[in-house]
């Protein structure tokens, strides 16, 4: 795992693009500011002969709804040479499109659909944009995170229409999402009007 | 008028089908009996599982990974483990170290085990499909013993494994995987030399080494194409630098290397079970943290503290400090990874899982183009896919 800053020498000076590092024991991880920068860095660590980081492992999206940018979007790359892994990470807003990189991976194709399908980030020039892990004319994008649990939607057979129909969802009783977390510990304990003894000092 | 010839035909193949491995709806365009276009749709087996890991705590969120890629279990939980424990920074003990490798292991030989036959049966053998069935049911006799469960085992947990091995388990484990190549030669006989079996598979599907880089492919199908590349030798994980094991790579990339690969996997998975038996020593099987994992039914008896501890596990869990990670594992069927986000509460904030078959599903229409209607079986069966990962 040495040669993580060896990496980050070859990044930073032959790609010039304006970058972010920070490291974790098992990958490099760059911070991208701008996200027309993606494409290019994408494509420069696959061709650079020195890095070679050829195979494109996984896209995911994170939702943090209360930033104003709001979706972090990660690339996993992988350099099967140099053993070593790299996540590419940016950040946009909910209305932003991205620059497709199918044609950089090819693998990218079903990765980018499923972001789409799942949290409805668009990707430009992408082939062929479609939903792929919900049903047929889903609408909404479950990972989201103001997206219920329990969906829209339920499905069953209808036995006197002879056919499955769709139905809003029933809940005989509420979702119930229980806080467990302990007063007498991670918390501050604080008791009301500790604040304003803390201001008087 | 002007005649227009129309010559392709466009099919259904699944949801249900026996050769699809699953729910797999495949809209194939013929032309004649050729493949010109083959375009899988997924998702008919699509559960939320990452939606739903984000209402859970992390110890609840181990029994979701079972259900993945259910032919291989223990693999999957540790992968999750790996990476809750990496955010915890936390290492787990030797012995703990030792039956998780050896169950991983046991779950790769599960799955080849599934594998093999069904593809066999896939392009018209059907007797393997009953001789490694009831090997299988002789290893899930060992996931039972160990863990209670014959598949979703919740074995592998973030700071160790369940429970200890029952007394005498090492010895039986020994015994059995004395005997068990015997069965690979038996099987080796019925099949690698088959007739039938070279026509159908050979220069079926060839993935080139370039190809597979490209596609995503990792595991038995990268390696099949000629690239030494396993995540056990090369990024290894809890005590596979310990042991010593090959890994087949294959030269031409087609349906039948993949095969050939398959079944020398399940050897050098024994040769590390084997290993791991002569090496491990008697301990403790969880890290010594009851913030972590739960106390000692005994203790619980009679100590005030190691009942909270007991009730807080289970009903709050553990908070694992903010930051994210990713972890892979060399599952079964290739590289099976988890990326973990927490926020610092006692659920994980984004848990994406990176399952090989998604990626590995994806090249279908590359490999398939140009081949027989009838070969697609044969290439699906060869990928090794289970729709409980593609879909999630």
């Amino acid at each position: 795992m040495n040669k993580i800053i060896d990496i980050k020498e070859i990044i930073s000076k032959e790609s010039n693009i304006n970058l972010n590092f920070y490291e974790n024991d098992k990958y490099l991880g760059i911070l991208v500011k701008n996200k027309n920068d993606l494409f290019s860095i994408i494509k420069f660590l696959r061709d650079s002969e020195k890095l070679l980081f050829n195979q494109l492992i996984d896209i995911t999206a994170i939702d943090y709804p209360s930033r104003e940018l709001r979706f972090d979007i990660v690339y996993l790359l992988l350099s099967l040479t140099l053993n070593q892994r790299i996540l590419i990470k940016t950040s946009i807003n909910e209305i932003d499109n991205l620059e497709s990189i199918t044609s950089i991976h090819k693998s990218s194709n079903w990765y980018e659909r499923e972001c789409y399908d799942l949290f409805g980030i668009n990707f430009i020039n992408h082939p062929d944009l479609r939903r792929i892990m919900t049903d047929y004319n889903f609408e909404g994008h479950p990972l989201r995170k103001d997206f219920p649990l329990t969906g829209h939607n339920e499905v069953r057979y209808d036995n006197s229409e002879k056919k499955v129909i769709y139905e809003k969802v029933k809940l005989s009783q509420e979702y119930r999402n229980f806080d467990y977390s302990s007063p007498w510990e991670g918390l501050e304990n604080q008791l009301i009007g500790d604040e304003k003894a803390k201001k008087e000092n | 008028m002007k005649e227009i010839e129309i010559n392709s035909t466009t099919l259904n193949f699944g949801p249900q089908h026996p050769a699809a491995h699953g729910v797999l709806r495949l809209v194939v365009e013929l032309d004649g009996e050729v493949v010109e276009r083959a375009e899988p749709h997924i998702g008919l087996l699509h559960r939320g599982t990452e939606k739903l890991i984000e209402y859970k705590t992390y110890l609840q969120a181990v029994p979701y990974f079972d259900r993945l890629d259910y032919v291989s279990p223990m693999c999957q939980e540790h992968a999750f483990a790996l990476a809750t424990e990496k955010l915890l920074n936390i290492e787990v003990p030797l012995r703990a170290q030792y039956i998780r490798v050896i169950f991983a292991e046991i779950t790769r030989i599960l799955n080849h085990l599934l594998n093999i036959p069904a593809y066999a049966a896939d392009i018209g053998a059907v007797t393997p499909f009953l001789w490694c069935f009831e090997e299988r049911e002789k290893l899930l006799e060992f996931h039972e013993g160990v863990s209670g469960a014959r598949f979703h085992a919740a074995y592998f947990r973030p700071g160790g494994v369940h429970q200890d091995m029952p007394k005498g388990m090492e010895e039986k484990l020994y015994k059995h995987f004395d005997s068990l190549p015997k069965f690979f030669d038996d099987l080796e006989e019925l099949l690698t030399n088959n007739r039938i079996l070279r026509q159908r598979s050979v220069d079926i599907g060839v993935l080139t080494k370039q190809e597979a880089i490209d596609w995503g492919c990792t595991g038995p199908i990268l390696r099949s194409a000629g690239v030494a590349w396993d995540l056990r030798r090369s990024q290894p994980y809890d005590v596979y630098n310990k042991v010593d094991f090959e890994v087949p790579v294959g030269k031409k990339g087609d349906c039948f290397d993949r095969y050939l690969i398959r079944i020398e996997e399940m050897r050098q998975s024994i040769e590390i079970i084997k290993q791991c038996l002569n090496q491990i020593r008697p301990g403790e099987i969880a890290i010594d943290d009851n913030k972590i994992t739960p106390p000692k039914r005994n203790d619980m008896k009679k100590s005030m503290e190691a009942l909270i501890h007991h009730f807080k596990l289970f009903t709050e869990g553990y908070r694992v400090p903010e930051g994210e990670t990713y972890f892979a594992v060399e599952a079964p069927k290739g590289e099976f990874g988890v990326f973990l986000v927490s926020d610092g509460s006692s659920k994980p904030y984004r848990c994406k899982i990176r399952a090989p078959g998604f990626a590995h599903l994806q090249t279908l229409d590359h490999l398939s183009k140009g081949h027989m209607m009838a070969d697609i079986a044969a290439i699906l069966g060869s990928l090794d896919i289970v729709f409980g990962e593609v879909d999630r």
